[in-house]
């Protein structure tokens, strides 16, 4: 049972990142709690993407503290396999799947289990294992495509693939950018409904420019510019701010 | 079954015809009469065993390319450490029996005045010792090699030029007098292996069925690589390295092991090579020879396992035609070769049968499951094939 006091899972601290003396972060803070959902909202190239490469040891910041589980873990010194196998899981911006595997072999390989390289070499599948992979199947609705290969299925499903894999692994702490990018509306709905259920039991941090499904998620909300957070609160509090209406809503 | 998953479909045509190959060839030399149609000749069969030794190395740049998307353009190197493992051995079995008659030094020492036999030297008389560093040796060398590489995350072309600088450097250390391997000449001249002269055709029939024998054991091996969950986190590797990383692999050390076991099958090739054609010298570790190794990879089938020995066969085959009748031009049609497997056989000889069979047997659903462990669309050009 948790206790009374819960520490941050994730804390940014004044990170900035520095790519030939442009600052894509500039000094951002930020702080996750275990089950919270967030949304991440911005205009292009405000950093959303950028912070995410920082939290899962894609690129080191050039100042400031990111730290996982109430700072027992340094996520600026571990490498990515690392923070995968600390629990943060992550989906891109382009969906990427293993396009050569079959859906069922994409879970697998992103089901949570000893990552390395003997344990791998020597694994049986099991009746456990078989089981988890169902139930994910059904949950991202692919149970029928699960023997063909992810290079056939559509956008919309690679998305969602790409989503039961992140589930897969079980992370404490799901990082999700752009998962609406190039669906339905129906899609995206459905995608919303996902997220909101997976945050039931653990942390998620959503990426999005789409304003209906970020109203759809109803959580607290981020607003990045130029690397910085510019505003933070209820989706309607962001939106009523000037600044946040006048860099990224108003235009 | 679990044998259908390991062999797959053309693994079990494969392993067949090896074992029939190991069996029938030496039987029809040594057994049959001179004048017999059906007799291998003499000469035919360290050539055929040659081959063999050639597919075993093909196999094991496969392993790295097909699967790990590694090209490697420098396996050369450890097939030629293979095969100096084994010729030192060669060497020591002549004992007193060179032309300088020297009881402890090989010829080329006594020559050169060596006083003493050098350090790096020791342990080899004793076969087994001299069996452990035809795998060590290649093992070594990979794992530094890899350590440093995989860990610097060098990919790509520019992974593929430091393994060619790599058996460059090895070419011109092996090409010195004072490496104490034989210089340019190399070592050759060999009596004995394991008491048995390498020159009768006794032994030249075991060392084929040995060949042979190695060839269908590196091929499960691969196989039961290729087919574990290793074999598809390898292929993830191929195809989405970062992608694998963030989900929990840690990729350096799944390259390197693969990287390393690839190197040990190359110097089991090369030291199998070595008594059957009588010589190993610095030419070996020449870069073009790790660059024909990946077209006889190429015209196979990438990632096919089967289809890059079968490769390897065919076109040394072509090779030994070739260079009977036209000298001048095996180079130009090798490159030839090359460039319209490329452009019109991208998947490779079994690449592109596997395909047509599959389409023709199974043209509307696809089970995959037995299809385990072939590293499928991927053309010799590196890019993944769109499904259709
Ligand atoms: N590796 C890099 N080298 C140089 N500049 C980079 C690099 N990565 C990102 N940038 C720059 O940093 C800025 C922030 O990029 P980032 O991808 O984080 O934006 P974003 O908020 O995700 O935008 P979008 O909504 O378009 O996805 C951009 O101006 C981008 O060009
Ligand atoms: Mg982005």
């Amino acid at each position: 049972m948790q206790t009374t006091t819960t520490p941050a899972l994730l804390y940014l601290d004044a990170v900035s990142v520095v790519f030939d003396g442009f600052r894509a972060l500039n000094n951002l803070s930020l702080m996750i709690g275990p089950t919270e959902m967030r949304a991440i909202i911005g205009p292009n190239g405000a950093g959303k993407t950028t912070m995410m490469d920082v939290i899962t040891g894609k690129t080191r910041p050039t100042a400031g503290q990111a730290t996982f589980e109430g700072g027992r873990h340094d996520l600026t010194t571990l490498d990515e396999a690392t923070i995968a196998q600390l629990g943060i899981g992550r989906k891109f911006q382009t969906p990427t799947v293993f396009e050569m595997h079959t859906v069922e072999d994409n879970l697998r390989l992103a089901l949570k289990a000893d990552r390395r390289t003997f344990p791998t070499l020597f694994a049986r599948r099991s009746a456990a294992e078989r089981e988890r992979i169902d139930a994910l199947l059904e949950r991202i609705r692919l149970t029928d495509s699960r023997r063909r290969r992810a290079a056939e299925l559509s956008h919309g499903q690679k998305q969602w693939l790409e989503i039961g894999m992140l589930l897969a692994q079980e992370p404490k702490l799901l990082l999700v950018d752009e998962p609406a990018a190039g669906m339905t509306d129906q899609e995206t709905a459905d995608t919303a409904d996902l997220l909101r259920e997976i945050a039931r039991t653990r942390a998620v941090v959503v990426v999005e420019h789409d304003m209906v499904f970020v109203r759809d998620l109803g959580v607290k909300v981020t607003c990045l510019h130029e690397g910085t957070v510019l505003a933070e609160g209820s989706l309607d509090q962001v939106s009523a701010n000037e600044r946040v209406v006048e860099v990224y809503l108003g235009r | 079954m679990i044998t259908d998953r390991l062999l797959g479909r053309s693994g079990a045509v494969f392993l067949a015809i090896v074992l029939a190959v190991a069996v029938l060839v030496p039987l029809s030399n040594l057994a049959l009469p001179a004048g017999s149609a059906l007799r291998v000749p003499d000469y035919m069969m360290p050539l055929l065993g040659k081959y063999l030794c050639y597919a075993l190395l093909a196999l094991s740049v496969d392993l790295v390319w097909g699967y790990a998307g590694i090209l490697s353009l420098g396996h050369g190197a450890f097939f030629a450490l293979g095969g100096y493992a084994m010729g030192m051995y060669l060497m020591r079995q002549i004992g007193a029996r060179g032309v300088y008659g020297n009881p402890v030094l090989p010829d080329f020492m006594v020559f050169l005045n060596y006083k003493e036999l050098p350090w790096f030297w020791q342990g080899f008389d004793h076969f087994p010792f001299a069996a452990l560093m035809v795998l060590a040796a290649p093992g070594l060398l990979a794992f530094v090699f890899g350590w440093f590489a995989f860990r610097s995350r060098v990919t790509g072309v520019y992974l593929s030029i430091i393994t060619q600088a790599m058996t460059y450097a090895l070419l011109l250390a092996f090409f010195r007098n004072d490496m104490g391997f034989g210089g340019n000449n190399g070592l050759t001249d060999f009596k004995d292996i394991l008491g048995f002269p390498v020159q009768a055709q006794g032994t030249r029939a075991a060392l084929f069925f040995l060949s042979a024998v190695a060839l269908a054991g590196g091929f499960l091996l691969c196989r039961a690589v290729v087919t574990s969950k290793l074999g598809k986190v390898l292929v993830a590797i191929r195809d989405a390295e970062s992608r694998t990383r963030f989900i929990g692999y840690r990729v350096e050390t799944y390259k390197l092991f693969v990287w390393t076991l690839s190197a040990m099958l190359a110097g089991v090739a090369g030291a199998l090579y070595v008594p059957q054609v009588g010589i190993i010298n610095p030419s070996e570790f020449a870069p073009a020879s790790s660059i024909e190794t990946v077209i006889w990879v190429a015209v196979g089938g990438r990632g096919t396992l089967a289809g890059a020995a079968l490769g390897a066969v065919v076109v040394n085959a072509g090779k030994t035609w070739f260079t009977g009748v036209f000298p001048e031009v095996w180079l130009f049609a090798l490159g030839l070769l090359f460039v319209l497997v490329t452009l019109l056989l991208p998947k490779g000889i079994l690449g592109t049968a596997a395909e047509w069979w599959t389409g023709r047997r199974r043209p509307a659903v696809r089970d995959l499951d037995d299809e385990d462990g072939v590293a499928r669309p991927v053309d010799a050009r590196g890019a993944p094939v769109p499904a259709e």
